[in-house]
Parts: C-alpha cells; structure tokens; sequence
C-alpha cells in the first residue's frame, strides 16, 4: 500500500512516509504515516508505549526508522546527521529538561538563537547581536528575565522546563517538536505554557505531545491518536472525544 | 613459515585471551553496573599474584593451586568491597574522577608491594602436573596454558550460572536494567554495587594466580596486562559480559596472529589501531546497549 | 556582568604580578639549579594549561598527554643531536645499533625552521587526525580516556622497542648547540628561562582569549551536554576536536621546552605513569582554571623533587595520596579556595541530580 503522496508543486512540509522503528523484534511505531503543514497546531496523544516520542525522535534523527521515509519540503532527511536535520528548521524538545548546567540562562537561549551554527563561526562574533536580541525577547516570553545570569544547573525544574521550551522557540525553526512541555507544571503554568505555545503557531508549525486532555484542549489543535505504534485516528478533539473504540482503549471510559 | 607454527599462535591467542578474559571481567561488571572503571584493577591483579605465592610457600603439593585460587579470590574479593564502600561509591557520578582516584590507590598498592616484597620480582612454583606438555594434533602445548583456558572457562561458566539463578543475580540483572526502577522496588542498589565490585575483583584475584604461574611476581605484573584489559572492555561494549569475552578473544587473537609477521611491541600498536578502526564502524563496542537517554 | 570600573589593582591580581615580576628576574636571584627547576616546570606547566582546556572546560579526560609532550620532545632532541653532528657522521647511537643511514624523518628536521615548525606542526596534526576519529564517532568519557592511555603505552612501547631509531630507552640526551648557541652557557640558559616564561605568558593570554570567546560558550556547552547543542543545530565533534588539538599543540611545546631544559627525553617521560601525573598538576592547581595549572605543576613537581630525593619511597604514596584527595576534597584544587572562577561549573548535587535523571531513562 502506497501512500498517496501530494502531487502539487510545493510539497507539504514533514511527511513521515511508513515509517517503522524496530527495537529488536519490537515495533515501537509500526507503517507510521503522517503528514504536517506549515503554521499548523498538531496534538498527539495516546496511552505510554504508543510511540509518540519514538516518532519525534525518529523525526529529529536520535533513531532511525528501520523502513519508511522521512521527508522536510521533499527531501529525505532519515538518514543525515542530527545537527543537520536541525539545521534545516527542526527543533525538538525532550521530556527530560536538557539544558546547558554550566552556561547562565542567557547563554543558553543565545546558543539556540544563534542562526549559523558551524563550528568555525565560533571564533567570531558575526550574527551574535542578532542572538542575542532574539534571546532578550525569548527571555521574557518565559519569564525569566530575573534569572538571566544565572547558572542554569542552579535552576529550579519548572524554571529548567520553561528554559527549555524557550530554547526550543529562539531556535526560530520552523517546525517545533515539543515532547510533554507542561510535565511537572501545575495547572497555572500549564495555561501559561499553552498561551505561549498558541503564539508560535502561524510562525512554526507545532507538534505536541502531551497526556494532559485539559492542556490538550486549550491548544485547539489538530489531534492524532497513536496506539502501538500506529495512527489509530485522527480529527478535532471532539471528534476523539466521541470516538467509542479511542474511549475503550485510551481513555478508559467506556467499555 | 609452516602451518603449525600458525595453529601454535592460535593457540597462544586463546591463552592470552583467557588471561585478558579474567583481567577484564570484573571491570566490565562494574562498568556495566555503575559505568566507572577501577584503574587500580591491576594491583588487584597483583595482589592476587601475590596471595598464590604465599599460599603456594604454605600449602604446597598438588592441590596448592587451588588453595590459593580460593584464597586469592576471598582476599581480592575483600580489597575490592573495601575500595567499593570507601572511595568508588563516593564517587560513582563522576567516571573520569573515579579514574584518578583509583589510579592513586593503585600507586599506593603498587609500591606497598615494593615495600614488603622487594621491588624484584618473587617466583611460584608451579605444581608438577602442569609442569608438562601434551601432543594434541602434532602440536605440543603447555599444561600451564592448556590450565589457564580452563580455569577462564570455569569462571565465565560459573558467572552466568551465579547470575541465572542465585538471588543477588537476579537483583544485579535488574539493576543492570533499570537502576532507578530496581531502587524504587526496594533492591539494595548500592550493596549490589559493593557486591558485584567485590565480586569481580575476587575474579581478578584468580587471574592474579594465573599471572603467577607464567612468570616472576613483580609489584607491577598487574600493569603489564590492565591497559590492555581497559581496551578489551572498550571494544566489548557498554560492560557486556558477552562482548567482553568476544572481544578479549578478538584481542588475543590479533596480538598473536599479528606476531607472525611483526615484533611484540608492534603487534601491541597494531592492536590498538585495530580497535580504534573498529570503533569507527561500530561505536558502541561488540555488543550495543540501546539507550534511551538524551546524554550518554 | 562586566567588573565594575575601579582605578585600584585587585589583590588577586596584584599578587600574580608580584610573581610574575619575580619570575622575570629570577635568574639573578636563585641558584643554578633551582633556576633550571623552574624553567623545567614552567615548560611543564605549558602542558597543565592544555588539559585545562580539554579536561577542565571541554570535559575531555586524556591519560595520553605524553604521547604529544613526546612528539615535541623527540622533534627537537634530533634535531639537536643532528646539531652537534658533522655531514655524513650518524648519532652516536644509531652507530652502535647498526644503522648505516640517517631515516628521511629525521633529515627533514636538520634545518632549525622544519625543526620549529615540526614541534607545532607533528603533535598538532596527529592529535586532530586522533580526536577526530574518536570524536566524530562520538566516543568520550571514559573510553576516551582508557583509549590515551592505550596510545601512551604504545608510543612508549614503540620507542623502546625501535632502538636504532629513537635510541631506545635511554632516549636522546647528550647535546650541545641550538641554533649555533652554547647550551652550557649561562647566558644561554638564561636566555631560554626568558623564552619559557615568555611561552607561558603568551599561552595564558592566548588561552584567557579562547576561553572568552564564543568558541570556549560552545565548547562548554559541549562538555555539559553534547547530545542537547547536537538537537539545537551544532556538531559537538569539532569544538572537542580543536580543544584537543590545542592542547597537544601547548603540550608538544611544553615537551621540546622540557627537553632543552632537562637535557633529555626519553620514554621514561612520556609513558603511561607520566601521561597521567599531567592530570595530578592540574587536578591540584584547578581544572578550571589556567593560573591554577600553572601554580599546580609548580608546586605538585617541587613536591615531588623535594620528597623523592628525600624520601624515594614516600614519593610514591604521596602522589597515590594526592590523586584521592585531588578528586575527593578538592575537585576544583587550589584555585577553588580562591574562589570567583568566571567559568563556575554546576555545583555537585546538581550532576548527581543529573546522573540520576539520565540514570533514570536509560
């Protein structure tokens, strides 16, 4: 079976072309295809073991798909280096916070805002004022202009998670994979978190995963339901919340 | 050059990876566990050599070698738990710090040896049943050597048994997998720690017996064996008890096939090319452990 | 953060421009030998400020820093020996080997510029072709360091073993003339005492710019999580490589420097023990800190000069001692009682927090 593949001119911006993941014998996302827009607000939720963040991951290139394809504006990224894939305009951020523990809070954001990242640039200073000034603006947008000089190892772990989606935002890509951005967070912060992410729409396409149904629905997002590994369904949130069979096995409810 | 002097090689390979095999096995454990390596390793190695000569001067006869088998597995085994609860657990989240510690504990046992045994080295005489040599396909082999790959055999055999079916295998097998989710569980985290530490290190006493059989006992005999040991773990991969032996096997055999066409000084550069060539196709070592983690 | 303007000298900084001056007229001040002690450590010292770079703020850990203090030792001893040589006459100890013709690699090193230029240039380029296998497959930590030490002992190995060529154990020794200078002469130590301190001036501005820079941000970021700056876009491999390539460069330096000092190189001095005492200087003086390494290979190898003519077996259990204490209660040495390091690392609790969460997923 053979996806049927957009034939206009301008090809959509990810699509993930049956692509499986195979951990030693284990299916950990099975023929998995999907595809995503530019500027649009995707949500993906299903039960742990689902294979969402094997999805990201194997967007992003940290593992790769044993078959299938990975396509950015119509190239096959599946098999370049990660840094590279980010350098096309993805950025991912991971469930655990994974921020610089040696650099301040500052850094940190400049690091991710820096728009040319080879190595040999990092002798000089050419594109830093405009890092740094993405970086001020990120600063506030996550509140932590208090903590600016701070080490971030010296952060608390809400203030780590916000930093992190902060870094995931000064990178500017255009496609933000964001893996369980509100764990930890209480429900305030959560609807601080989903008012950030609402304002990145249009600008970046997003993609988050995320357990928490009230998030979820703040985000008034395109919804995808994965359920072992595969795409069990798809829709708006109300369309999820009707869905008999997604009930039984996800949510629990009904039997 | 004719074929049996090949095959002798071959042989000689298998015997040298015996040895690496005991060297290495407790420092893959740990690594495995803990992800730290004991630099001082080799003086345990030593210590063991040093505890054979003793007990081989107290019990001589036949049986001697087993004495001090036993016997240098328990007083290496101690050593190691010691140098476990002391200095390695303070410091198990810092690899490379644990790296020069241990080196300064190896200093330390290094010239304690020197101290009480004199900086020559002491001789082990071995039992007169290994004194010999026996014809297998036209070849004639050395007991000793013939004695070495069982007693590696042995240990490796009796490893797997040990973690297949007693209750501190079981537990080591799950702290190996999920340290966190073994802790939360209840499982004692950091006496398996000890224990497998303790362990391995009386597997190092053992080798330590072997050593003493092929040579004079010099307080620097576990030296000239560690740095290799080190490597063998490296190419074994993420301390896999599998990919250890493959790959002391995979050593000892390059070094010794290598020394048909080159010196031994040579062959030991070559060896370590060879690893770091192998490295660029495969990373992770023989055997891969996938992880999950963003920071490895 | 810049430091708020003030007319006055810091203390901190006061205190190391009293030293330095006192450095600077040293050798109308000490002894003979102690003046050739000092040059000795300072050119050492030039080693303790590489592994800053590398293992202090590029969380790399080598235990084969001989092999590249060897490189720039050998490169200058030959062409020394060659020096003191007539056309067509051979080092003394190639003639009893046996050896009838000089090697091509150690002709190119006659002339005193290839000479110059090899003790930058050999360390350099093999530790990039080194660092860049290891790096670009991603192999650090600790097999990282267990593959130095490796390379340590098969370069001491191979030195031994090629006799003929090297001059085996006992290494080069015996020379006589650099540049058409006597060596013996006093003006001509003095001269190179300059040279050194000098050396190691530039060195520590050189490497204060690096660590300033964009490129040492990146190269700690790199040290504090590579996997991370790799999913914002940057290839970790190269900035470990050039703090590797770097540092073997300083230490090459530092070796041909040791060498003319000492009067000697050989494998005794670049093996596995060597290679690893590197790290003991700058786990002393303070792995962040480039004036702590400087202070640390003083005083850990006035230590050592002291007590091992004094008391040979001590030496031993003292530096054993030495390594526990270095990582035990003191993992930023010396220069953490001074405090106000401008590149802080995380404190302790937070990298066991974090080997607990990576503990925790993988």
């Amino acid at each position: 079976m053979n996806a049927p593949l957009p034939s206009t001119i301008v090809p959509p911006m990810l699509v993930m072309d049956h692509v499986t993941v195979d951990f030693d014998g284990f299916k950990a996302i099975n023929d998995l295809s999907l595809t995503l827009e530019s500027g649009s607000m995707t949500v993906v939720i299903g039960p742990n073991g689902a294979g969402k963040s094997t999805m990201c991951d194997s967007i992003i290139g940290r593992v790769r798909p044993t078959s299938g394809r990975v396509l950015f504006h119509g190239q096959e990224i599946q098999r370049e280096p990660e840094h590279r894939i980010v350098s096309r305009g993805i950025c991912r951020k991971f469930q655990t916070p994974g921020v610089l523990t040696g650099l301040s809070t500052i850094d940190n954001l400049v690091i991710a805002a820096t728009a040319d990242r080879r190595w040999w640039k990092s002798f000089t200073n050419a594109g830093q004022d405009e890092a740094r000034a993405r970086a001020e603006t990120v600063i506030e947008q996550i509140g932590l202009r208090d903590r600016a000089e701070a080490l971030a190892g010296n952060l608390s772990h809400g203030e780590k998670q916000w930093l992190e989606i902060g870094m995931v935002v000064a990178t500017d890509a255009e496609l933000l994979l964001l893996d369980e951005p509100t764990a930890g967070m209480g429900a305030v912060e959560s609807t601080q978190t989903a008012g950030l992410i609402k304002t990145l729409i249009g600008r970046h396409a997003v993609l988050v995963i995320d357990h928490d149904i009230d998030f979820v629905a703040q985000l008034n997002g395109h919804v995808v339901v994965l359920h072992q590994g595969q795409l069990l369904r798809e829709g708006t949130l109300e369309d999820i919340r009707n869905d008999e069979e997604i009930a039984a096995i996800y949510l629990g409810r009904a039997k | 050059m004719d074929l049996g002097f090949i095959i002798g090689q071959v042989f000689n390979g298998f015997s040298v990876a015996s040895i690496y095999i005991l060297a290495a096995l407790g420092l893959a454990l740990s690594f495995g566990l803990m992800r730290v390596i004991n630099m001082a390793h080799g003086e345990i190695l030593m210590v063991g050599s040093y505890v054979a000569y003793l007990t081989i001067a107290l019990v001589p006869g036949p049986l001697g070698i087993f004495a001090a088998m036993i016997a240098a597995f328990a007083v290496a085994g101690l050593l190691g738990g010691v140098l476990e609860v002391t200095l390695v657990s303070r410091l198990t989240s810092r690899p490379l710090d644990t790296l020069l510690a241990t080196w300064g504990v190896s200093l330390i046992l290094q010239q304690a040896a020197r101290d009480i045994f004199g900086a020559t080295g002491v001789s082990v005489t071995a039992p007169a049943w290994l004194d010999h040599t026996i014809l297998i396909g036209g070849q004639t082999l050395p007991v000793t050597r013939l004695f070495i790959m069982a007693v590696a055999v042995a240990v490796l055999g009796g490893l797997a048994a040990f973690l297949r079916s007693t209750r501190i295998g079981l537990l080591v097998r799950a702290v190996n997998q999920d340290r966190p989710t073994a802790a939360a569980m209840g499982v004692d985290v950091r006496r398996v720690d000890a224990a497998i530490f303790a362990l391995g290190s009386g597997v190092a006493g053992i080798g330590g017996v072997v050593l003493a059989l092929l040579g004079p006992v010099t307080p620097n005999v576990g030296q000239s064996y560690i740095v290799t040991a080190f490597l063998v773990v490296v190419l074994g991969g993420l301390g896999s008890t599998l990919g250890m032996t493959i790959a002391a096997l995979m050593i000892g055999l390059f070094m010794a096939l290598s020394q048909i066409f080159v010196d031994v000084s040579l062959a030991q550069v070559l060896s370590l090319l060879f690893v770091i060539l192998f490295l660029q196709f495969r990373p992770q070592g023989v055997i891969a452990v996938r992880s999950r983690a963003l920071d490895e | 953060m810049s430091p708020p303007p003030s007319r006055t000298l810091d203390p901190k900084a006061a205190i190391w421009l009293a030293a330095l001056l006192l450095a600077i007229i040293a050798p109308f001040i000490v002894s003979a030998y102690n003046l050739n002690l000092i040059g000795r450590f300072l050119a050492l010292s030039l080693t303790g400020m590489g592994l800053v770079l590398l293992w202090g703020e590029g969380g790399v850990l080598s235990l084969g820093q001989g092999v590249f203090f060897g490189l720039g030792g050998y490169v200058l001893a030959m062409h020394l020996k060659m020096a003191d040589l007539g056309q067509g006459e051979l080092p003394d100890f190639m003639t009893w080997s046996g050896v009838t013709k000089l090697p091509v690699w150690w002709a190119i090193f006659r002339s005193p510029v290839t000479a110059m230029l090899g003790i930058l240039i050999v360390p350099t380029a093999f530790a990039v072709l080194f660092s860049w296998l290891m790096f670009r497959r991603r192999i650090g930590g600790t097999y990282f360091a267990l593959i130095t030490q490796a390379l340590g002992l098969a370069f001491a190995t191979l030195l031994i073993s090629q006799q003929g060529l090297t001059g085996g154990f006992n290494g080069l020794t015996d020379y006589h003339t650099l540049f058409g200078l006597n060596l013996n002469l006093p003006s001509t130590t003095r001269a190179l005492y300059w040279l050194t301190l000098l050396l190691v001036v530039l060195a520590y501005f050189g490497l204060r710019w690096l660590l300033a820079s964009r490129f040492g941000t990146m190269l700690r970021a790199a040290r504090d999580g590579s996997n991370r700056i790799r999913f914002l876009g940057y290839d970790p491999g190269p900035y470990k490589v050039v703090a590797f390539s770097v540092a073997a460069m300083l230490t090459g330096v530092s070796g041909a420097l040791f060498t003319l000092h000492a009067g000697v190189i050989s494998p005794a001095l670049v093996g596995v023990v060597p290679s690893i005492e590197m790290v003991i200087w700058v786990a002393i003086g303070g792995r962040y800190s480039v004036l702590g390494a400087i202070a640390g290979t003083l005083i850990v190898n006035f230590a050592k000069d002291k007590i091992s003519t004094a008391l040979p077996e001590l030496w031993l259990y003292a530096l054993g001692g030495l390594f526990i204490l270095a990582v035990t209660a003191l993992p930023n040495g010396l220069a953490g009682f001074f405090g106000s390091d401008r590149w802080k690392r995380p404190a302790l609790d937070e990298t066991l927090a974090r080997w607990r969460a990576r503990k925790a997923v993988s």
